[in-house]
């Protein structure tokens, strides 16, 4: 297990390496000059050319994609933001916070609310709390999430005073964003919890611990719920990729100076390096994640560990054969 | 001799059973309220969205600054805008812009998925490593970060957008794709097909892609609908498709500054978005459960 978790490590190397080029070449393209930008209006054509010149730009695309990736992946630098004084690194993790909190409370939402709601629907298979249950999962699949901030506001800050509309300060900030950055994954979670206890329901073990004479609580929650639980964490994972990204908009809608924000405003400054910063750190914290749901399949299913052990073990067998 | 003519039947035999099976979903289908109410409202919203210059109220740039910020009434429907436009007229007009951006940008991001699964699914090896190891890193990045990025680097418009929302949607197909060919790639027509020197374009599209392609459809109708809430976040934050377009992401945005004191603004485009991906998604979920083999009884 060790080994395969070191072997996913060392792979996020080259992926990390990947978004690098091509979130650098996405740039590399985008019309717009960071030096005219920085400059102002008033600029003369000769003082932008210095300027691009003393900021490197001039260089061709792959020296400086080469420097770029040298600076980035052996020194460990993400670079200096080319209009706030300071450098993409500390820029970020001053943000991470507020993007760290809205993802884990939603996700937190997303587990706590949307695996119940899902069970419930599934042992009253068509019956009104299973209506009701799929109900409100299908409209929060299909409600914008910034559309939902924006009447959850109207509701609960213009309307009736109780939250405060926008900005950052203390828990009850974070209520309207977090309810309506989760509602899409509640909304998942518990279509796909209905539909794989729906599955495991019916097979025939379940049959049989019901002809045993356990409980219906032992039964749902020690026989049917551990084997339905992969397709459940599959969601889990991935409901937390969108939470990360779905937090780029609801920080726009709440002014909520997270990384999202700190990431779109600088992609229209043309403030290259945080740009390029904020996609590398939010995709190796989504690989992370990846990593993390992969492990955890592994102590969830058996089967799954001994794959990877099985996998080991002939390629150590093939190795053995060959050398 | 013998062969072509028993190979020529069990082509015969497995066209039939084909229409059987097609016949068989769309049976499963019709029996599926929602799904049918689904298909129904989605071939509606087409046919407002087509018809819309004939049957909107004004014209959906008509100024009328008499009208401005009007509240719903008879006379303007879901109300006018900080222009006086109608909503209601902008709203169907707009559907066009969303429909088509949704539909045309999953259509060209399930094409191209497809072509590149396709291969990926059928040589397998080094090519598969490869063509999968520049997926992960395209998946690594969040969906609307890449969107953003891209739609960013080309500036906004209809096109740029489509070339923006449909990059994202290419490595999840390839995905499923992948996986579902190699489910079937092992089977005994397959290697009849080859065994009678079927060219292997011929093998994919003819006698792979059948077989392999449910779980495309079911994630199309589902894409589509994702895609029409991108689109809308997209313009929401000021790329993407822009005002004064009547796209509805658009005059969500548009109607961010006066939602305080005109609700109305901002209420009716998003029920026109929820509605239509609503609508997708239950003709999806009906889809998937009509195609599901296990679901057969």
């Amino acid at each position: 297990m060790w080994k395969y978790i070191v072997k996913r490590l060392l792979w996020m190397i080259p992926v990390l390496l990947g978004i690098a080029i091509v979130i650098f070449t996405i740039m590399y393209f985008c019309p717009g000059d960071p030096a005219a930008s920085i400059l102002g209006n008033s600029a003369t054509p000769a003082a932008i050319e210095e300027k691009r010149i003393e900021m490197g730009l001039n260089r061709p695309y792959m020296v400086r994609l080469l420097d770029y990736l040298n600076q980035v992946f052996l020194h460990f630098d993400l670079g200096t933001s080319y209009f706030q004084n300071q450098s993409v690194m500390s820029g970020i993790l001053y943000r991470l916070p507020y993007t760290f909190m809205i993802a884990i409370i939603c996700m937190l939402l997303q587990i706590l609310i949307g695996t119940p709601l899902g069970i419930t629907a599934a042992v009253h298979q068509n019956g009104i709390a299973d209506r009701i249950c799929m109900v409100i999962a299908l409209a929060g699949v299909s409600i914008p999430g910034f559309w939902l901030a924006m009447m959850l506001v109207l509701l609960f800050a213009v309307r009736l005073g109780w939250l405060p509309p926008y900005g950052v300060g203390g828990l009850q900030y974070f209520i309207l964003p977090c309810i309506a950055n989760a509602f899409a994954g509640i909304a998942s979670q518990a279509r796909q919890t209905r539909s794989s206890m729906l599955e495991v329901i019916r097979s025939d073990y379940i049959v049989t611990a019901r002809a045993k004479g356990l409980s219906e609580r032992e039964i749902l929650y020690k026989h049917a719920l551990p084997n339905a639980l992969i397709p459940i964490i599959t969601v889990v994972g991935n409901g937390m990729g969108m939470m990360l990204g779905g937090t780029v908009v609801i920080e726009s809608v709440f002014s909520i100076p997270g990384i999202g924000m700190y990431t779109t405003s600088a992609i229209n400054n043309r403030d290259y390096p945080v740009v390029m910063g904020g996609v590398l750190f939010l995709g190796a914290l989504f690989s992370l994640i990846m990593l993390l749901v992969d492990v955890i399949y592994a102590y969830v299913d058996p089967r799954i560990k001994a794959q990877y052990e099985g996998q080991q073990k002939s390629w150590k067998r093939r190795k053995r054969a060959n050398g | 001799m013998a062969n072509s003519v028993a190979v020529s039947k069990g082509a015969a035999i497995g066209r039939k059973k084909k229409e059987g099976q097609f016949s068989l979903v769309m049976k499963r289908l019709m029996k599926n309220k929602l799904a049918m109410a689904g298909l129904c409202i989605t071939l509606l919203l087409f046919l407002l969205a087509l018809l819309s210059p004939w049957i909107m109220p004004y014209a959906y740039d008509e100024l009328n600054m008499i009208d401005r910020f009007a509240t719903p009434s008879l006379k303007h429907l879901c109300g006018a805008d900080e222009m006086g436009r109608d909503i209601f007229s902008r709203l169907l007009y707009g559907a066009r812009w969303s429909l088509a951006l949704g539909f045309l940008a999953t259509i060209i991001s399930t094409v191209i998925g497809m072509i590149i699964g396709s291969i990926v699914g059928y040589f397998g090896g080094t090519v598969d490593t490869v063509i999968m190891r520049l997926i992960d890193i395209l998946q690594a990045i969040p969906g609307i970060l890449l969107a953003i990025a891209i739609s960013a680097c080309l500036g906004s418009g209809f096109m740029n957008t489509i070339i923006a929302l449909s990059i994202g949607g290419i490595p999840m197909t390839v995905r499923l794709l992948r996986g579902s060919i190699m489910g079937v790639r092992k089977m005994e027509y397959l290697e009849a097909a080859q065994t009678i020197n079927c060219s292997i374009p011929r093998l994919i599209v003819k006698h792979i892609l059948p077989n392999s392609i449910s779980p495309i459809i079911v994630s199309v109708t589902m894409g589509i609908g994702n895609t029409i809430l991108m689109a809308a976040s997209l313009s929401y934050i000021g790329l993407g498709v822009q005002p004064p377009t009547p796209e509805w992401g658009a005059m969500l945005s548009a109607g961010r500054t006066y939602m305080r004191d005109y609700p109305h603004m901002v209420l009716f485009p998003g029920i026109a978005i929820a509605l239509v991906v609503l609508s997708l998604n239950m003709l999806g979920d009906g889809l998937r459960d009509a195609m599901d083999p296990k679901l057969k009884k």
